[in-house]
This record gives C-alpha cells, sequence and structure tokens, in this order.
C-alpha cells in the first residue's frame, strides 16, 4: 500500500472549522448555505482522493502531534473512512440545504447552522483520525454537539430530558471507550491507529486484551444505540427533523459500527468480538424491528428502524465469512441513503401537513407527488426490491447468514425482521401517499427546491446505484471491506443472481411483509397494550437510576453540607485527632522522652497555671467567667516564656494579653456574656470525647517530636549570624527585622488591614439602614 | 519537665476545642484564642525548652546556654497575627449580635438563609422610595 501525504486531506475539517466561525455572523438563512458550500466542497475534495484510495493509496495529513506526549496525531483516509466521509458530506450538504428552508425565518436557523458544521468538523476527524487520542477527542465532541441539537428546542422540557440522556448514555460509553483505548495503546506501545493494527499480536497477547475490547465494544455499542443502549435514540427524535436525518440515522449512530469495523482487522478472529457482535447485532436488530410496529409518529418509526440498521450492521461485523465486510459496507452506504431519505420526507409530510402521525395521514400524493416519489424510491430500497440498491444489500446480508454459523436463528430472525422493515417501508410510501385522503391541519403541497433536493437525490441514488452495482462494489465498498478486513477484498457486487434460495427468500420476504402491512392498522394498537416494554425496559431503569443518583447526591449533601458550623468543626477537629493518633499507633510513634530529675525546677509550678486556667475557661458557666479564665492561661503563658529565656516573646504576650482585656471590656456592654451555656448531656459527653482526643493527639505528637533529636543547624546559623552579618545582638530581633524582614512587613500589612476592617465594621449604622 | 509541659498544652487544646464546639460564638471566639497560645507554647517546646538565659550575643557568636531563638522569632509573629485575627473575628462577633441579636450559631445559621432574598427586596424598594 502506498502513502501519500496530502494537505487536500485537511482541507474539509478546515472547511468546516472556518464555516462554522463565519455562520456565527451571517443571517441565518445564509448560514445554511455557507454550511451547505463547505460540506460540498468537502464531499468534492474526498471525492478527489476516491481514485487513489480504491487502486489502494493511503493519503495522510499531521494534525495536532505532541511527540512529549507520545502522540502522533494525524489524519489517514483508506477505504472505509472514505465511505464514512462522502456519507458525512454528501447527506450533510444536502441537510444544511434542507434546513434553509425547513426552519425557514426562524433566526435559530443560526444556530443550527454553527452547530451542524461543529458537528460535520467532529465527524470528519473522527473518521479520518488515525490517532487514538485524536479520534477519542472528535468522537466526544460528535456526543456534544448531539446535546445540543437534541436540545435545540430547550424551551421543551421532553427535549432537554432527551438530550441529557442521549450525552449520559454515550458520555458513559465514551468514558468506557477511552479507558479501552488506552489498555490497546498500552499494549500496542503507540496511540495511532494503524500501528495499533500493525501490532495485533501484541494487543491479543497483552493480559488486558479482554477488557480492553469489552470496553472499546461498550464504547460503540452506546454511540450506535444497541440494546441495552438502545432507548435514548428514539427519545433523540426531539431534535428537529434535519438533525435527525444527519445525526441519528446517517452518520452519527454509525460511529460507534465505524469504530467497531476499524477495529475488527484486530479482533476479527476473536470468538469473543464474534459472539458478542453477532448475538447483540441479532437481538438489536430484532428489538428495533418489533418496536417499530408500536409507533405511528413518522420519526420514532424511522428511529426504531434505524436501530434495526444499526444492529444488522453489529452483527455483520461479528460473523464470520469474509463477505459479511462486504455485506456490512454496502448495507452502511443503502442504509444511510434510504434512511436519510425517508427522514428528510417525514420532515417534508410534518412541515407541511403539520401532522406526523402515520395512523392520521394518508393519500397526500396527489397533493405532493414529488415528495410522494422520492418516498416511494426510498422505501423500495429499504424494502429491498430490484432494481434498488437496498436489494443487492439484502441479498448479500442474507448470504452471510446462510453461509455462517447458526445460520438457522440468524436466516429466522434475519427474516422477521427484513418483513417488519418492508412493512414499515409500505407504511412510509403507500400508507402515507396513496389511498384515501385524510385530513390535516394544514393544506399540503410539494415543498420548494430546498427541501425536495435532499430527499429526491438520496432516493435517486439508490436507484443508480442499484443499476449500476459495479460501480459502488469496486470504488467504494470493496476498498472499505478490505480496510474492515485488514486484507484485500474480493467484491463483486450484482443486482441478478439468477433464480436461488437468496431469490426465494426475497420473494419470501416481500410477501410476508405486505401481509404484516395490510394488518398494520390492528397490529399497532395491540402492540401498545403490551405495556411491559415501557415498565420493564432498559429506559425504565435508566430513570429509575438516574432518579437514584440524584436522591443519592442531595442525600449526600445534606449530609456533609449540612450548614452547621458546630458539625463541621466536630468533623474537622474529630479528623484531625484521629489522624494523628492513628499515624501515631502505625507508625511506632509512640514514645516518651526518659524522665529527667534534675532537669525538674520551680518552673513546672508555673505550668500548673495552664491545667487550672484551661478547665475552668472551659467549664465556666457564664463566658464572663471564662474570658477571666483565658486570661489566666493568656498570663501563665506570658510567664512561661519569661523562665524559659524568652523575654521578648513574654512581653509581647503580656501587652496582647493586656489589649485583649481592654477590647472585651469594650465589648463586653454588647454581648450577652452571662449567658450560660446550654448544650445537651448528650452533646457534652460528645464534644468533651472530640476535646479530650483532640488534646491527647498534641500531647502525643509533642511528646514523639520530643523523642526525636533536634535539628539546631538552623538556629545556630542564626545565632553564627546575627552579630556578624546584621549588627545585632539580640538573635530573636535580628530574625524578625533582619533576616526575615518581608515576612514582618507582611504581619505589618495583616494587622493594617484588620485594623480597617474593625473600623469599617464598628462604624454606627443609622437606624433605618439597620438590615 | 518536657513531659508536664507536653500534658499541659493537652489541657489547653483539649478545653479550647471544648468551646470551639460550643453553640456560642462568643465562647467558640475564646476557644480559638486558647487555641492559638497552645499552638505558640507547643512552637516553643518543640524547640526544646531548658535555658532561663535569654538568646543574646556577648561575644561574636551566641554562645551554648542560651534560649533557642527560632521558635522565638515564630511565636511573636503568631501572637501578633492571632491578635490581629481575634480582634477581627470580635467585631464580627459583635456586629453579627447587632444584625441578628444572637450570637448562637445555630440561630446566626437560620437567621442568614431566608432572611437574604427579603433584604435584597426591601432594599429594592427602598431604592425606589428614594
Amino acid at each position: 500500500m502506498t502513502m501519500v501525504h496530502t494537505p487536500l486531506l485537511l482541507l474539509p475539517l478546515a472547511l468546516a472549522a472556518a464555516a462554522a466561525i463565519a455562520a456565527g455572523f451571517l443571517r441565518p438563512r445564509l448560514a445554511a448555505f455557507v454550511g451547505c458550500g463547505a460540506a460540498a466542497a468537502g464531499f468534492a475534495a474526498y471525492l478527489a482522493m476516491a481514485g487513489g484510495v480504491a487502486e489502494g493509496v493511503r493519503a495522510t495529513a499531521p494534525l495536532l502531534a505532541v511527540p512529549t506526549l507520545g502522540i502522533g496525531g494525524g489524519l489517514a483516509l483508506d477505504g472505509l473512512a472514505l465511505i464514512f466521509a462522502l456519507l458525512i458530506t454528501g447527506i450533510g450538504a444536502l441537510v444544511f440545504l434542507y434546513s434553509a428552508d425547513y426552519l425557514g425565518a426562524d433566526r435559530r436557523l443560526g444556530r443550527l447552522s454553527v452547530m451542524l458544521l461543529v458537528f460535520m468538523l467532529a465527524m470528519l476527524g473522527a473518521v479520518t483520525a488515525d490517532d487514538i487520542v485524536l479520534l477519542f477527542v472528535f468522537w466526544e465532541m460528535t456526543s456534544l454537539a448531539s446535546f445540543f441539537l437534541v436540545g435545540f428546542n430547550h424551551t421543551e422540557r421532553g427535549a432537554r430530558q432527551a438530550a441529557l440522556q442521549a450525552l449520559l448514555v454515550t458520555g458513559a460509553g465514551g468514558l468506557a471507550l477511552l479507558a479501552g483505548l488506552l489498555l490497546v495503546a498500552g499494549a500496542a506501545g503507540t496511540t495511532s491507529i494503524s500501528g495499533i493494527i500493525a501490532a495485533r499480536d501484541a494487543v491479543l497477547a497483552a493480559p488486558t486484551a479482554v477488557p480492553a475490547m469489552l470496553l472499546v465494544i461498550l464504547g460503540c455499542f452506546t454511540k450506535s444505540a444497541q440494546v441495552p443502549f438502545h432507548f435514548w435514540l428514539p427519545n433523540a427524535m426531539a431534535a428537529p427533523t434535519p438533525v435527525s436525518a444527519y445525526l441519528h440515522s446517517a452518520t452519527m449512530v454509525k460511529l460507534g459500527i465505524y469504530l467497531l469495523a476499524r477495529f475488527n482487522p484486530v479482533y476479527q478472529d476473536e470468538v469473543l468480538w464474534q459472539t458478542i457482535l453477532t448475538w447483540f447485532g441479532l437481538v438489536t436488530s430484532a428489538t428495533g424491528a418489533v418496536l417499530a410496529l408500536r409507533e405511528t409518529d413518522l420519526k420514532r418509526v424511522l428511529a426504531y428502524t434505524t436501530i434495526t440498521g444499526l444492529g444488522t450492521l453489529t452483527l455483520l461485523i461479528g460473523v464470520a465469512p469474509a463477505e459479511a465486510a462486504t455485506a456490512a459496507m454496502t448495507f452502511l452506504v443503502v442504509h444511510a441513503l434510504y434512511k436519510a431519505a425517508l427522514f428528510l420526507v417525514a420532515g417534508v409530510v410534518d412541515h407541511e401537513t403539520g401532522a406526523r402521525d402515520a395512523s392520521r395521514l394518508g393519500g397526500l400524493g396527489r397533493a405532493m407527488p414529488l415528495t410522494a416519489l422520492a418516498a416511494c424510491l426510498a422505501a423500495l430500497s429499504m424494502a429491498g426490491l430490484p432494481p434498488f440498491v437496498g436489494f443487492v444489500a439484502k441479498e448479500l446480508v442474507y448470504a452471510v447468514k446462510l453461509d455462517g454459523e447458526s445460520s438457522a436463528l440468524l436466516v429466522g430472525v434475519g427474516f422477521l425482521v427484513n418483513a417488519s422493515t418492508v412493512a414499515i417501508a409500505g407504511v412510509l410510501s403507500l400508507r402515507l401517499f396513496f389511498g384515501t385522503r385524510q385530513p390535516t391541519p394544514r393544506a399540503p403541497h410539494d415543498p420548494g427546491l430546498a427541501m425536495l433536493a435532499g430527499p429526491i437525490l438520496l432516493a435517486g441514488l439508490g436507484l443508480i446505484a442499484g443499476s449500476m452495482p459495479g460501480l459502488l462494489g469496486d470504488r467504494l465498498v470493496g476498498p472499505a471491506a478490505a480496510a474492515m478486513l485488514g486484507r484485500p477484498a474480493d467484491v463483486h457486487l450484482s443486482l441478478w443472481h439468477g433464480p436461488s434460495v437468496l431469490l426465494a427468500l426475497s420473494i419470501a420476504t416481500v410477501a410476508a411483509g405486505m401481509a404484516i402491512f395490510a394488518a398494520w392498522g390492528r397490529i399497532v394498537p395491540g402492540m401498545r397494550r403490551a405495556a411491559i416494554v415501557d415498565v420493564a425496559g432498559p429506559a425504565a431503569l435508566y430513570e429509575r437510576g438516574l432518579a437514584r443518583l440524584l436522591e443519592i447526591a442531595a442525600g449526600t449533601t445534606r449530609a456533609i453540607q449540612h450548614g452547621s458550623l458546630r458539625g463541621y468543626l466536630r468533623l474537622l477537629f474529630a479528623v484531625a485527632a484521629l489522624a494523628t493518633l492513628a499515624t501515631l499507633l502505625l507508625r511506632d510513634g509512640l514514645r516518651l522522652p526518659a524522665f529527667d530529675a534534675a532537669g525538674l525546677d520551680a518552673r513546672a509550678l508555673i505550668l500548673l497555671g495552664l491545667p487550672v486556667g484551661a478547665a475552668a475557661a472551659a467549664l465556666a458557666p457564664t463566658v464572663f467567667v471564662a474570658i477571666l479564665a483565658m486570661g489566666l492561661v493568656g498570663f501563665t503563658t506570658a510567664a512561661l516564656f519569661l523562665v524559659f529565656g524568652a523575654p521578648d516573646v513574654a512581653f509581647t504576650q503580656f501587652a496582647v494579653e493586656t489589649l485583649l482585656v481592654v477590647i472585651f471590656a469594650a465589648a463586653i456592654r454588647y454581648l450577652p456574656i452571662r449567658r450560660r451555656g446550654y448544650r445537651q448531656r448528650r452533646e457534652r459527653v460528645a464534644d468533651a470525647t472530640i476535646a479530650v482526643g483532640t488534646g491527647l493527639a498534641v500531647t502525643l505528637a509533642l511528646l514523639a517530636v520530643l523523642g526525636t533529636p533536634y535539628d539546631s543547624r538552623l538556629s545556630d546559623w542564626f545565632g553564627d549570624q546575627s552579630l556578624a552579618a546584621a549588627h545585632g545582638r539580640n538573635v530573636v530581633n535580628v530574625i524578625l527585622v533582619d533576616f526575615r524582614a518581608l515576612d514582618t512587613l507582611g504581619e505589618i500589612t495583616v494587622l493594617a488591614i484588620a485594623a480597617f476592617a474593625v473600623t469599617a465594621l464598628l462604624r454606627p449604622i443609622p437606624k433605618d439602614q439597620t438590615r | 519537665m518536657e513531659i508536664l509541659f507536653a500534658i499541659a498544652i493537652g489541657t489547653v487544646v483539649t478545653a479550647s476545642v471544648y468551646l470551639f464546639l460550643s453553640r456560642d460564638l462568643l465562647r467558640g471566639l475564646l476557644g480559638f484564642i486558647l487555641f492559638g497560645t497552645a499552638v505558640n507554647l507547643a512552637i516553643l517546646l518543640a524547640g526544646r525548652v531548658g535555658p532561663m538565659r535569654p538568646p543574646l550575643v556577648d561575644a561574636a557568636v551566641l554562645g551554648a546556654g542560651a534560649a533557642n531563638p527560632l521558635p522565638q522569632a515564630l511565636i511573636l509573629t503568631a501572637i501578633v497575627i492571632g491578635f490581629g485575627l481575634t480582634a477581627f473575628a470580635l467585631i464580627l462577633t459583635l456586629t453579627a449580635h447587632r444584625e441578628f441579636g444572637t450570637t448562637s450559631v445555630e440561630e446566626l445559621a437560620e437567621a442568614e438563609t431566608p432572611k437574604v432574598p427579603a433584604n435584597t427586596a426591601a432594599a429594592a424598594t427602598r431604592r425606589e422610595a428614594a
């Protein structure tokens, strides 16, 4: 495989970024057209590279490398990235065009355009990133963009909830993905994706190989709405329809599929990988197919069929046969084309009639013939009828299922899923546009060109690609399947295989689907009555989990941030005491210095003043007595300083004690100093326990300190330098005003600020201004 | 001597914490002052006690037999800062008592919360009137 460095690969991203910034300053309608232009130019750029990619050229470009952290960064374009990039830019261009008319005069069109451009940038970055760090950043960017786009109508409670739900589910999956990617990168020794694929053996041999794989799968499953995370996707339909068409059917929800396909060369031979993807994919597709028959809202019906499609794609990545890669990539394109078209049609119907309940719509074909044409073309592809490309894809999927293990179950469930898909396709085309005309809130007619271009082009492409399957196979599907397999793929798409088992299956599917369609009006109410889905489904679990989480958060806040100063102080002292005691105990710090009877002299008597004064202060009946007792402690302390060789400190202590007495005397007139302490007996015991514990901790810590030798270097240095360097004989004074003069300046400043604050607070407040 | 000193400091800490945990803001303030005193004494003790002679230089350098100058310098700073903080805390207590008519910690906590929006509204009304 040849590599080509080309800045062309950066162009679509740069255009999207520039357009996003520009769109913020433009008139809303112009912003949408700028977005359309950026997407179309990006599409052209990727198309220009498509020829090279089909010949096996790998285009690369540098982006955001951080060599010091071992992050190589960089973009790379291979077949897999190309197929996604073309879908993102191609459908993107049509969606921008569509939005311009869909929101029309709505001033929020500008905001929508900016967010869509940010999303497009993130998607393009994610699918062309050749570095897991880059990939992850873009991946999360798409989740954030989705959050804002789902919550676009943020004044509606439902939209906000749906946005949060999508963000939480995909965000939690994103965290799992990050952990998985880091484990994989650690095992491979590189963050480069091509490097990881090359280091396949190291990745699989690592002890964390299985957890890493499971975490990556988890991240992909949340993003691509696989069971049991599928519930966020239908709720995300709170977004405007162009957003649903773009993010939640054609591109973003396929990002998980993209990453699974990207890592498929590493894991494809692992039985666990195959098993998980096959069965979760099968269950997801069946779940979507069944739940789609419970809905009548057009967008929710489409959302569930999207889940079906995503499940089928996951299944196709999981099943073993090599043709599965071809089938997966073909179905990816097919699904994106018809599903985006049908979403846009649903938006047109909603926009023009003011209703989107399939059970109340009908016979619109006469009023809006072009819309009906687009819907029918897309629905025929969805139903998998020849000569549409959907037929090619369906045949391939059936062939893969017949070929693999447990084929009976795969084909059996697949048959039912496809029959349901055919029925839904019938509802979206025949029921909506033919039959008896139902009254609608607005008189319908075909929309303008901007809104018609998307559905018609996308649906028409389904027909064109179906009649020229060879081109699709050689140019797009082949290179993509090769990237997914890690080796060249033998791809031959054709429309007609002649009479075979596959053809018989197809015919039976369509027949069964038409039968379901005929009974649709009766099936849906019946399915709706099965309330068990609403009660026991993962969505209900999510609701309960979220409610419980919020309760726990509120409870924790109440317990920790209770607002009681006493509570905070109790906790503070208890933790400080316990931590000190525990450390002393565990680290063997309990030691008693030798009792030196000779060192004991009359000064020990002064020490007695401390416990006496302290006990008196603590047990004083009134504050007034406590102040007096505290004075005793203060003056005892001053005396201790005096007799232990610290006359300077003693004088300061005397001065401060005296000043405190003066200040308290001044304040006493205004304060309830005769008030008695009022603690309950239980509180007294608890407080006393904490107090004694703290005192004990301090004493034991001091004894531990005294038990260790004293490092006198600093004291000696000051003693030596006092006269020599600072020409002072009083070492304490020299330290304060010379060696540590700046600290003393700071101290003076603090005192000055305190004085200012006191003055300000003491200012008399006029009566009428008191709060 | 040192052991007795350490025990004496422990009693001061005990008393100060017990006062700290009181419901009364004033007692809490006294606990704060006592705690500061205990910490100052602890610094003195950690620098070792014994000599009565102050750290004054007679000859060229500070000879043996004098008290340790380093803790003294630290304590001097601590006393002054502690005094400033005490004065400020006392004035805050005074102000709180003047505003809310109580020095009870619990009553103050209750007094703070609900009054704020009412006051803002009242202030807005006054501004309009003025």
